[in-house]
């Protein structure tokens, strides 16, 4: 079980948490069927760090960012930008 | 020699380990079940022997060998269907037309329903089953108290059963003998099954592939096929195409070795778990996937105990059996359940991917379809549907519903 790092609860037991996948997501405006397509359908995953979102479902209710490296599960904080 | 090199030179009397020829008509990469399986028939059914297998660990060290080797064909959908219906109709004649014994043992596959709902889904899904000539039965508890007498029928527990779908051709087999059986039946027709051999990257020329590029060097192809399970995704991407792919890890469990009591294979949607007995006597069970992007080949803890959970409701006889061993697979499931079959964006690259948590039932016919898209260079009457543009087109196949636990 991952052990992760709510910004508001502090660190909680993966069960709690919603997995939101891939964030940072740009906005899309009028897109043909080749680029609906891919906003739809197509999410990166890297072998390495990734940039995803999670809900603390059982807690505080609110989504936060995390990077998580897919090849080991670590977690870290995600860059400034991002949070 | 070290250990690892040790694990892929395997003595000679399974198969040779050829060094690499400078090139192949066909290169497949990815020597899994699928992999091993397409090279066979593209020898047995199109004569083509000038074929490699490259394999960047040992022949089926990914989810060949990870999976819990349930066999059946009732999906819902018409394209999936005639899809997995040609497999399953492949299966009882492996053992014999391989040499080797994969064990096939259509024991049945339950489909169990705990509520209106449940009963009135899988009986839509039974119904499209008839009606595509695939056998389906609806079992009311009565039948099912002497069906599988183990299965807990009382009606007071939180989610009592009311009735299942039973597909009785369905069952079980041996998953690492499915991987000997190709293996070895693909190698004495001439195919090369290169492991120990990773492809790194792609030589793309004027957008066709002309050869795969490996840690065992480059090798030149006149067609190269995906067959890489998990890991499609990084193998289109050094391709330079993406895939609607999300490889996650799906677990699975097993018990010490018990007497036999159980001798059909049980899936529950909605208690969230399914469970069968091997011929050796140990309990395989599994249910869904961890939920996030993974490549590390394991889960979370908490998805084991809700398994456990549910399988105590359905089974209490099972309270005191130990639990032996669990371990995961990376599993590549499209957006709609049902796998990636065809052309890509490069000429003569095909993919076969996206058979996520359901892909070991459709080995042989995976094999065979792959085959003869890979001998003509155009899609397969059966795989059309299941191209890479239909998430563009919209034309989805929708197998949720029969792919989510039920695997
Ligand atoms: C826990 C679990 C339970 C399952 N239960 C069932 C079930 O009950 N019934 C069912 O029908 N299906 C089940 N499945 C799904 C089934 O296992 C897969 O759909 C199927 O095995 C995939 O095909 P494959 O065997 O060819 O894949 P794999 O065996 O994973 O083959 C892919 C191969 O490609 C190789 N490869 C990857 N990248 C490269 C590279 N760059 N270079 C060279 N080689 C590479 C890998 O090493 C691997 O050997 C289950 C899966 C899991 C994980
Ligand atoms: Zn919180």
């Amino acid at each position: 079980m991952l052990l992760i790092s709510c910004p508001w609860c502090g660190p909680r037991e993966e069960n709690e948490f919603r997995y939101g996948g891939e964030a940072a997501l740009a906005p899309t405006p009028d897109l043909d069927d080749k680029e609906l397509a891919r906003r739809l359908f197509v999410r990166s995953a890297p072998a390495g760090p990734l940039l995803e979102r999670w809900y603390h479902a059982h807690g505080c209710r609110r989504w936060f960012p995390l990077v998580r490296d897919t090849m080991t599960h670590e977690l870290t904080a995600p860059p400034e930008a991002e949070s | 020699m070290t250990r690892v090199e040790h694990a892929w030179a395997n003595p000679a009397h399974l198969w040779r380990n050829p060094e690499p020829k400078p090139s192949y008509d066909v290169v497949v990469v990815g020597g899994g079940l699928h992999g091993l399986a397409t090279a066979y028939y593209l020898a047995r059914n199109h004569g083509l022997t000038n074929v490699a297998v490259v394999e960047r660990g040992w022949l089926g060290n990914g989810n060949a060998v990870r999976n819990t080797t349930v066999v059946r064909s009732n999906y819902l959908r018409d394209e999936s269907m005639a899809l997995y219906e040609h497999a399953l109709r492949l299966w009882p004649g492996l053992s014999a037309e391989l040499d080797h014994d994969v064990l096939f043992d259509p024991r049945g596959v339950l489909n169990l329903a705990h509520g209106r709902h449940d009963a009135l889904t899988l009986k839509r899904q039974l119904a499209a089953n008839q009606a595509a000539g695939i056998d389906a039965e609806w079992l009311e508890p009565a039948d099912l108290a002497s069906f599988c007498p183990i299965l807990n029928l009382a009606p007071d527990v939180r989610f009592p059963v009311v009735g299942a779908a039973l597909q009785r051709r369905g069952g079980i087999a041996r998953h690492d003998a499915v991987v000997f059986a190709f293996a070895r039946a693909a190698d004495r027709l001439g195919v090369d099954l290169l492991q120990g051999c990773e492809v790194t990257g792609f030589d793309i020329e004027n957008n066709r592939v002309r050869g795969v590029v490996t840690t065992r060097g480059r090798i030149g192809a006149g067609r190269v096929g995906l067959v890489g399970a998990g890991r499609s995704k990084l193998l289109a991407a050094m391709a330079g195409f993406e895939l609607p792919i999300q490889p996650s890890p799906l677990q699975a469990l097993v018990s010490e070795v018990l007497d036999q009591v159980l001798d059909t294979v049980v899936m529950s949607g909605a208690v969230h778990v399914y469970l069968s007995q091997a011929h050796k006597g140990e309990l395989v069970m599994g249910a869904g996937r961890d939920p996030y992007t993974s490549y590390a080949q394991r889960g979370s803890f908490h998805i084991l105990e809700w398994q456990l959970q549910a399988v105590l409701e359905l089974f209490p006889i099972l309270s005191r059996a130990h639990l032996l061993r669990t371990w995961g697979g990376i599993v590549d499931v499209a957006p709609d359940a049902s796998p990636i079959i065809g052309l890509t964006p490069i000429d003569d690259l095909f993919i076969n991917c996206g058979w996520g948590t359901g892909g070991f039932k459709a080995t042989p016919g995976s094999g065979w379809v792959f085959a003869s898209t890979l001998a003509a260079g155009v899609p397969d009457p059966l795989v059309v549907p299941f191209s890479l543009d239909r998430f563009e087109t919209g034309a989805l196949i929708d197998e949720h519903g029969s792919a989510a636990v039920a695997h």
